[in-house]
């Protein structure tokens, strides 16, 4: 609390022209949430917890791919573009499988969904953990001695790749994703809280939670840390860094994957080149919680999926990213670590 | 002081084994002035579309000139370039249009082209350094992704002020460039197709003024490169913290990379406007950025011939080798005789639809294999080249700086 005071503090002891657009941009966003917060009192609790859910279910999403490019950035300093592409695919690969399974639309919403869906989440995940270490393995790793932005050109260049193959595979439409889930809800205080809305939520967070505990628990959790912090001495250590990287790119695809999945059951269409904007929002919620922490993503996609549902549902979605991205960089004047990032030393 | 000719004598005796950059610039300068008459001849008089494209090539020629500032010079990752190209691209249609009557300023404003590429270049300029002074002390990506918020903020915002800039129909009747009153020399009243009526109408007078503007810009940046501020760019890219220690004034130096780097979009923006005489929201967008720096990197960071070239490259392969590839593979088809496979049925679409769905797919693979193959980019800086081979050139003598900044 104190490092952010003296941030904030810098940041208007600073150049002048500096203190007057913060100045403005604290003003423009002060007065953004001043009219939301009036718009809210006047619609009434209930409608405010339908906005509130849903932006919940959307942050989740949002959320889990959060974490791919998270880790991904913390251990390699790469903004992997293409893991965008990723969760999209995953959504692909999963109205793939669903057939296979057994599941269309015809057994919606009984309880014989339930054990061939983990089935199809399970597959979808290790397909995509496979295709992300297959890309790292050919794209990233020869690059990882190469100019900093050399890997950056081939993510950019890999998420052509698969916005091509989804182009190929399923052409320019919207996909539908047939409708698995109940379409009933719970009714509290007026609002309807869909059972859609608690399976991303419970999933998410599942997922999550097994992450985090993974990541400070297990001996690869601890190599994936120490590799992140120092690649020569945790070499020195005797582990290996081209496994636990591998591993690191493995994990977050089983997420981007699983969120796929969650976003087609969640919304039933996809369309090839979602992971394009999807990614853009999810890169912005680890920025925004601190690129390199756990926490910090869940937090970042969490707080992105409510302004978004805040901005849609009583303002003008005209105007949605805009406020995001000016939010985000107020955040970064203040705390230029992100909400949750650590300072750390420049190496 | 030594005189040009002489200056030419001693870029032909440089081995460009060594050093390409004086090649690459004099095959530049002799295709510059060869294209438009060998594009006449091959295709009989009729070549002005690809003229015209030519000249739409130079706007990212600018561009990439711009961003090399920003990213290879400074080394300040910036994701959201094509803000200060929209910026540069707004700016001319609000001063050289009819356009400001329907605003409720309800008063037209026209300002030659010739002063309004400057007013473009200190907008953008000016909007580089707003962005950049509470900015500019993060670290590394954290910049990338402020600089990533701005370019999506500012598309939107001229998408959303539809009072001031029409939102999606863009502005569209932008003035064309016309040269002064006082050039009509001994061609004025004469059908001569450059100044006719005193507008500027013929795509190679488009080209003419694209090749002049870059050529200043060349010049330019290569001033710029060599001169105090150019190497405390290069200082700061390398180690910031040892450079603030050698006296450089960090966040002065990273902010003026930043407004000099917007100012060429400015340029940019405002040719692009003239040109097409259209700005729509629609064409400012990450894509736009992300070809940008994909342009800088694929050709070579921080040198400036590589850049030019990357750009030439990235622009043919995106505006002219993809749109013709699905044609290509109908010909392709049709004279090996199996037309069969260009009539659609069922799932498949024909082969142009096929191709047409590949493009995605060849850019990418483009992309990935060329970086895999030269990571140092196409034509890199000699410094940069021997960074990357450190510990095999490590005794870098005196000399070896003098060549490369040019200051023997």
């Amino acid at each position: 609390m104190v490092g952010s005071l003296r941030q904030a503090r810098i940041a208007f002891v600073g150049a002048p022209i500096g203190r007057l657009v913060n100045l403005l941009v604290i003003l423009a966003v002060g007065y953004a949430i001043f009219i939301l917060a009036t718009k809210i009192f006047a619609q009434g609790p209930s409608y405010f917890l339908q906005i509130l859910t849903f932006g919940v279910a959307n942050g989740a999403i949002y959320a889990l791919v959060a974490l791919g490019y998270t880790m991904v950035y913390g251990i390699i300093e790469l903004i992997n573009f293409a893991h965008g592409d990723l969760f999209t695919l995953g959504g692909f690969i999963s109205v793939f499988l669903l057939p296979i399974f057994g599941l269309d639309a015809s057994k919606a919403g009984t309880a014989g969904i339930i054990l061939p869906l983990i089935a199809v989440f399970i597959v979808t995940m290790l397909i995509c953990g496979a295709i992300n270490v297959t890309i790292e393995r050919v794209a990233y790793r020869p690059l990882r001695h190469a100019p900093r932005l050399a890997p950056l050109i081939t993510a950019i260049g890999m998420s052509f790749v698969l916005e091509g193959v989804m182009f190929l595979w399923k052409g320019p439409f919207n996909v539908p994703y047939p409708n698995l889930l109940p379409t009933t809800g719970i009714v509290i205080g007026g609002a309807t809280i869909g059972v859609k809305d608690i399976f991303v939520i419970v999933v998410a967070a599942v997922l999550m939670i097994v992450l985090a505990l993974f990541v400070s628990r297990s001996t690869l959790g601890k190599a994936m840390r120490a590799t992140a912090q120092d690649q020569d001495a945790t070499e020195l250590m005797g582990i290996d860094i081209n496994r636990t990287i591998a591993a690191t790119f493995f994990i977050g695809a089983v997420l981007a994957g699983a969120g796929g999945t969650i976003f087609g059951l969640y919304y039933n269409t996809m369309v090839f080149d979602l992971g394009f904007s999807a990614g853009l929002f999810a890169f912005t919620a680890a920025v925004f919680g601190g690129i390199g922490n756990i926490q910090g993503a869940a937090l970042g996609g969490l707080l992105i999926g409510l302004i978004t549902a805040l901005w849609d549902g009583y303002m003008e979605s005209t105007w949605t990213q805009v406020i995001i991205f000016g939010i985000l960089i107020l955040v970064l004047v203040f705390r230029p670590t992100g909400l949750l990032g650590m300072r750390v030393p420049e190496k | 002081m030594r005189n040009p000719l002489s200056r030419l004598g001693a870029i032909l005796e440089r081995d460009p084994r060594k050093d390409p950059n004086a090649l690459v610039f004099l095959l530049l300068t002799f295709g510059v002035i060869a294209f438009p008459i060998a594009v006449q001849v091959v295709t009989r008089g009729s070549g002005s579309f690809l003229i015209s494209q030519a000249a739409d090539a130079g706007v990212y020629v600018l561009l990439a000139i711009g961003l090399n500032v920003v990213v290879g010079f400074a080394g300040l990752l910036d994701l959201g370039y094509a803000a200060f190209f929209a910026i540069g691209a707004y700016t001319y249609a609000f001063v050289a249009s009819d356009h400001m009557e329907f605003t409720p300023i309800h008063q037209a404003i026209h300002i030659p082209f010739w002063i309004a590429l400057l007013v473009g270049m200190f907008a953008a300029a000016g909007a580089g350094a707003i962005l950049g002074a509470p900015t500019l002390r993060l670290r590394g990506d954290y910049l990338a992704i402020v600089t990533l918020g701005f370019g999506e903020i500012v598309p939107r915002l001229f998408r959303n002020a539809s009072t001031w800039t029409s939102g999606v129909n863009g502005i569209s009747a932008l003035d064309t460039p016309a040269l002064p009153i006082w050039l009509n020399g001994p061609w004025s009243g004469d059908a001569f197709a450059i100044v006719q009526n005193f507008k500027i109408i013929d795509p190679l007078a488009y080209y003419v003024i694209m090749a002049v503007l870059v050529a200043i810009s060349v010049v330019l940046v290569n001033n710029l490169r060599r001169s105090r501020m150019g190497r405390a760019w290069m200082a700061v890219r390398e180690d910031e913290v040892a450079a603030a220690a050698m006296g450089v004034n960090t966040v002065g130096v990273k902010l003026l990379a930043f407004s000099i780097g917007a100012a060429f979009s400015g340029f940019a923006g405002t040719f692009y406007g003239a040109k097409l005489s259209l700005v729509s929201p629609e064409n400012f967008g990450f894509t736009v950025s992300i070809t940008i720096l994909i342009m800088v990197v694929l050709g070579g960071m921080g040198n400036i011939p590589g850049v030019i070239v990357g750009a030439l490259l990235i622009y043919y392969v995106i505006f002219n080798i993809l749109p013709g590839l699905p044609q290509q593979a109908v010909d392709f088809a049709n004279s090996i005789g199996a037309s069969g496979l260009n009539t659609p049925s069922g799932d498949w679409p024909g082969l142009a639809g096929e191709v047409q769905r590949l493009k995605f797919l060849i850019f990418g693979l483009i992309l990935v294999l060329t970086m895999l193959l030269r990571p140092q980019g196409l034509l890199p800086s000699r410094q940069r080249a021997e960074e990357l081979q450190k510990g095999v050139h490590e005794d870098t003598t005196i000399e070896d700086v003098n060549a490369e900044t040019g200051t023997a």
